[in-house]
């Protein structure tokens, strides 16, 4: 099966307007959890949101700079896609044999009135029509709305589609927002914590909703200054209940098997994980017994939700882009608040931020429905 | 009392959807997850907003839930002690 | 060289009616959806009380699953569906319940099924389908995806067949076409049949 490559990425997140910012903030270990007050629950928990008044600012400098001119009105969310995208598009020439990849799992909802029966301005395909006609795509977009999952299995996609011969290359964009949609959603569920969240930690208490946008381009060739390749991946579902993780972390492990196998590699040749770490107790809980399943208990593990909240349809891109960028600074991010276990099973969380020879990442999420996906990242030796 | 336990059988056959269960059928010490009703985690969020929305009772600790929602009498008890409106 | 896959059953639900592999199958006439879905629930003989407690995307999409699969031996199946309106029907009604500040009780088992994907989810429980699974949103029916990632999914063996169509539910519009793919079956799976099935 031909070997599928990473090309350029970049992401804006609650805690920078691009990959330098953000990437510059988590190594000096910066959270970009808030308080918030959900009005009508009367409710104070904790989110990490990109301000809208900077994000504007951010966005018309870089339309400005890039001489894309527009007379389009854009929310926040296409703003945060737009940004996400622009770094990235500038590296592509978009061929009839490109196609464009839309991560999300509510999409504009944010500006949908329940007065407004049958309103478009939730449409995700409408959403992905403006940003790929905004770039001049050729092709009709591909939206993937698969849960928490969403943004990692887009680059499975991808690396599946360019496989097959469907297309040569793809952009992929993932993004969300905190809206109060999800937020009052969570809160019903009793899922939101009021502090900073702290994945895999005993004193866990639930998730930070946050918001962000990550671009990728995925593709058939390999590209100078950009080492990285999918060696394997795989999204297997648990069958066991639409929201609460299973018991015995079946479906992710059953994943992470198959990523392995797919890369003809043993649990041992992978460097650290990025996992999913929602900071609730039941998954995490999850991870901790499906990554001790695929004999991964002893490997370097963080959530990245500390700094980024969980940012819903946009989480899994976001964090394998962090995550590639760990390979290619062979840095190591401490899993922010952790300190001491609170999972059955130990797992090796990383507490500092170390450097050492980092040559392949697993990849991991899972969410509502009893979606998984792993996927493995590897840098490639010249 | 009886009143507000048939009550409760009443909301929790609508609120949970119970479409095949009727009131008669529940019985007041049955238990209301695992094996009784075969009630879920959704189903334990969803009275717990019941309780909130009805009767004015706010339940955060999920370990307090677990002891009221035992049977329709747990149940009706906790809310005739703690009831707001 | 790749293998060639047939389509060994399909069913198709909306307004018009209900039809497996092309036959008609009768159910009481019903003035909406919720006792449309109530009768064919009950004709089909299957009892699953979590059918009532679904939202109608998914009780949709069980029925359409339960119309193929009912009598299936394998759980080697992934499944690959996709719809033009993800949740919405759902999500209006979550919206509903956070509308006036003074009535605010989100609903967590309405919030639940406000993703287009825990349709899946129910299928995969209902037929223990610990398999690859992916949610797609289009304006139409993606034949051309569709189709190649029905092939992929069976030649790198990632199952044993494929469980792919179509579940769309926006305010009593409806419409569903689903087919299973494997080695053998009644139709080619080519893009031309699938074009034609999900028309």
């Amino acid at each position: 099966m031909k070997k599928v490559y990473l090309g350029a990425y970049n992401c804006v997140s609650p805690i920078g307007n691009n990959l330098t910012e953000t990437w510059n903030a988590l190594v000096k270990g910066k959270s970009g959890a808030k308080q918030v007050t959900i009005t009508g629950m009367e409710a104070d928990i904790c989110a990490a949101l990109v301000g809208e008044d900077e994000l504007n600012g951010y966005f018309n400098k870089l339309l400005r700079e890039e001489n894309l001119y527009t007379s389009t009105g854009f929310t926040k969310l296409e703003k945060l896609m737009i940004a996400a995208l622009i770094p990235v598009i500038k590296t592509v020439t978009i061929t009839q044999e490109t196609t464009f990849i839309v991560s999300t799992t509510k999409g504009n909802i944010a500006y949908c009135e329940p007065e407004e029966k049958g309103s478009t301005a939730a449409s995700l395909p409408a959403l992905a029509q403006k940003i790929g006609d905004f770039f001049g795509f050729k092709r009709p977009p591909i939206i993937i709305s698969n849960a928490c999952v969403s943004g990692l299995q887009a680059i499975s996609t991808a690396k599946r589609l360019i496989q097959m011969n469907y297309c040569t290359d793809a952009v992929i964009v993932a993004g969300d927002l905190v809206s109060e949609f999800v937020l009052s959603g969570f809160k019903s569920f009793q899922a939101l914590s009021d502090r900073a969240c702290i994945p895999y930690d005993e004193a866990r208490q639930g998730l930070n909703l946050g918001e962000a946008a990550a671009a990728i381009h995925v593709t058939g060739q390999q590209l100078q200054n950009h080492p990285f390749s999918i060696a394997g991946e795989a999204s297997i579902n648990d069958a066991n209940h639409i929201s609460g993780p299973s018991r015995t972390g079946e479906g992710l492990k059953r994943s992470i098997v198959s990523a392995l196998a797919e890369a003809k590699l043993e649990p041992n040749s992978i460097d650290f994980i990025c996992a999913h770490g929602t900071a609730t107790i039941y998954n995490d809980e999850m991870e901790a017994i499906a990554i001790h399943r695929s004999g991964l208990a002893d490997k370097p593990i963080h959530s990245l939700k500390g700094y980024f909240g969980h940012t819903l349809g946009a989480a899994g891109l976001l964090e394998s882009i962090i995550s590639l960028e760990c390979l290619r600074h062979n840095l190591l991010l401490p899993s922010l608040g952790y300190q001491k276990q609170g999972t059955s099973l130990p797992l090796a969380v990383i507490k500092a931020l170390s450097e050492q020879p980092l040559k392949r990442c697993l990849k991991t999420a899972s969410g509502f429905a009893g979606t998984n996906t792993a996927v493995l990242f590897e840098r490639e030796l010249y | 009392m009886e009143e507000l336990k048939a009550e409760l059988k009443t909301k929790i056959i609508e609120a949970l959807n119970l479409e095949e269960v009727t009131v008669d059928e529940i019985e007041d010490q049955a238990p209301l997850f695992g094996d009784g009703l075969g009630l879920d985690s959704i189903d334990a969020l969803e009275l717990t907003v019941l309780l909130d929305k009805d009767y004015g009772i706010k339940v955060t600790d999920p370990k307090i839930g677990k002891t009221i929602f035992q049977s329709i009498e747990t149940l009706a008890t906790y809310i005739s002690e703690n009831r707001t409106k | 060289m790749e293998q060639l896959y047939q389509i060994s059953r399909h069913c198709r639900m909306d307004t018009q009616g209900v039809y497996r592999n092309g036959e008609q199958i009768s159910v009481e006439a019903s003035p909406d959806f919720a006792s449309f879905s109530k009768s064919l629930y009950y004709s089909l003989g299957t009892s699953y009380p979590k059918f009532f407690k679904m939202d109608n995307l998914s009780k949709l999409a069980w029925l359409g699953a339960e119309l193929l699969l009912k009598d299936e031996q394998t759980t080697n199946i992934a499944i690959v569906l996709s719809n033009r309106h993800s949740s919405l029907d759902t999500d209006l009604k979550h919206l509903a319940t956070i509308s006036d500040n003074e009535q605010y009780y989100p609903s967590p088992a309405i919030f639940v099924y406000t993703l287009p994907n825990v349709c899946i989810g129910e299928i995969a429980i209902r037929h223990n389908l610990q398999t690859e699974n992916i949610f797609f949103v289009s304006e139409q029916f993606d034949s051309q995806l569709a189709v190649n990632y029905s092939n992929y999914l069976l030649n790198t063996k990632r199952a044993e067949k494929v469980l792919c169509g179509w579940v769309d539910y926006l305010q009593e519009n409806y419409k569903l076409v689903l087919y299973l793919v494997e080695k053998t079956g009644i139709l080619a799976h080519n893009l031309d049949v699938v074009r034609q099935l999900t028309r």
